[in-house]
């Protein structure tokens, strides 16, 4: 089995997400707050999963422009849940030694007094192992 | 009537004005939020992965204990409601985490989702009612235009979080009617303020909040309230300043008389 079939049978067994229910709405992508900023849109994420596109999806920087707001997994009409593809996309990351997307070194310069602890521990969780 | 309470980190720290505020006003409506013991933080995220059990680990932990109280489980801070409120959605309903985290606990006996877990909004609006908390406003904010702030975490998914209407909320709008203020209905009040994404792309979360900022100006609130620590911290450093942000408590308590009683605690 090649690397990228397996990566996308991970992804969709991370997620529990089925790519072929999507019926191409765009629903998803019309609501995403990060739409702009993504490369790669959220509805486009489920194409790539069925089509084991998965080295253009791992190195995309639409991985950490998600909120996780859940607009998209609300919205679908076919509970495909967007959301939780792009999240295993980024667990497929992460969750490689080296791979993470912030380092606690960073962490001091990125301070200020009113910072909320919700915003450091949220960060960590979804940036890095 | 006795809740147990889960503060989280946040509310510990930072965000000590949301709850205090809570405690104050409870005492006065008639409840006691009794903190259970050496909780853990939530994580501030949901896990998302389904094969993410250790970091469910803290929630399941508060769920059980206020189970073994028989008690329903009162959060107040959105991440925090949002996080426990899915784990407990996973204990209840998908076989495999509720196996695989029991296999972690060793409780006495298994945990499966049997706590009821609410928002203090939800025990608001569902324990005490609007028209109780009415009655027992002594300083109502007449004349304050308020803009309710939902955000993400407290209304989705819905199926899950089954706190209100999604799209269309009013729980916040009738809390706001009840401290005898008016809310104002913006069409922003439930889009994402950025939430993490301001730790590290400071313009993004930025030009999130100035958007729902303007949104709320624009049609006439003079102030927005949360419930969410991060919502509050993105507006304030992001949001271009037209409106101040408060936590909804810090009204409720001014409202009931109590505020003072609060501050010096």
């Amino acid at each position: 089995m090649n690397r990228e079939k397996k990566q996308a049978e991970l992804i969709t067994e991370i997620s529990g997400v089925n790519p072929l229910k999507c019926m191409k709405c765009g629903k998803c992508s019309a609501s995403c707050p990060s739409f702009e900023e993504m490369d790669i849109k959220p509805h486009q994420f489920v194409s790539y999963v069925a089509n084991e596109n998965i080295e253009a999806l791992v190195n995309s920087k639409s991985l950490w422009k998600c909120l996780s707001c859940f607009a998209c997994v609300e919205r679908c009409p076919r509970d495909v849940k967007p959301g939780k593809l792009i999240d295993a996309a980024r667990q497929l990351v992460i969750r490689q030694r080296g791979q993470e997307y912030l380092s606690p070194d960073e962490i001091p310069a990125l301070l200020d007094p009113e910072l909320p602890q919700q915003l450091l521990v949220s960060a960590f969780r979804r940036y890095r192992r | 009537m006795k809740y147990s309470y889960y503060p989280g980190c946040t509310l510990r720290t930072k965000a000590k004005a949301l709850d205090v505020y809570a405690r104050e006003s409870a005492r006065l409506l008639g409840f006691e939020l009794e903190e259970i013991e050496n909780w853990q933080c939530c994580g501030g995220v949901y896990p998302l992965g389904n094969d993410e059990i250790a970091t469910k680990l803290s929630s399941v932990r508060a769920l059980n204990e206020a189970k073994e109280k028989g008690q329903e489980l009162v959060t107040l801070c959105s991440a925090c409601h949002h996080v426990i409120k899915r784990v407990n959605d996973d204990m209840r309903n998908v076989e495999d985490i509720r196996q695989r985290a029991n296999n972690y606990m060793q409780l006495s006996e298994p945990y499966a989702g049997e706590t009821n877990v609410l928002h203090y909004l939800e025990v608001l609006r569902d324990r005490v009612g609007f028209e109780a908390i009415k009655e027992k406003v002594v300083n109502p904010l007449k004349g304050k235009k308020i803009g309710a702030y939902y955000g993400c975490l407290l209304l989705r998914p819905g199926r899950i979080m089954a706190f209100d209407n999604p799209e269309n909320p009013t729980i916040m709008e009738e809390f706001i009617r009840a401290i005898g203020a008016e809310p104002v209905i913006y069409p922003y009040r439930n889009e994402c303020c950025g939430g993490y994404i301001s730790l590290k792309e400071k313009e993004l979360a930025c030009s999130m909040c100035e958007k729902i900022m303007d949104s709320a100006a624009g049609f006439g609130a003079d102030l927005l309230i949360t419930a969410c620590p991060l919502c509050l911290y993105n507006l304030n450093a992001g949001g271009n300043g037209r409106l101040p942000v408060v936590y909804f408590t810090e009204l409720l308590a001014e409202a009931l008389g109590v505020k003072k009683e609060a501050g010096n605690q």
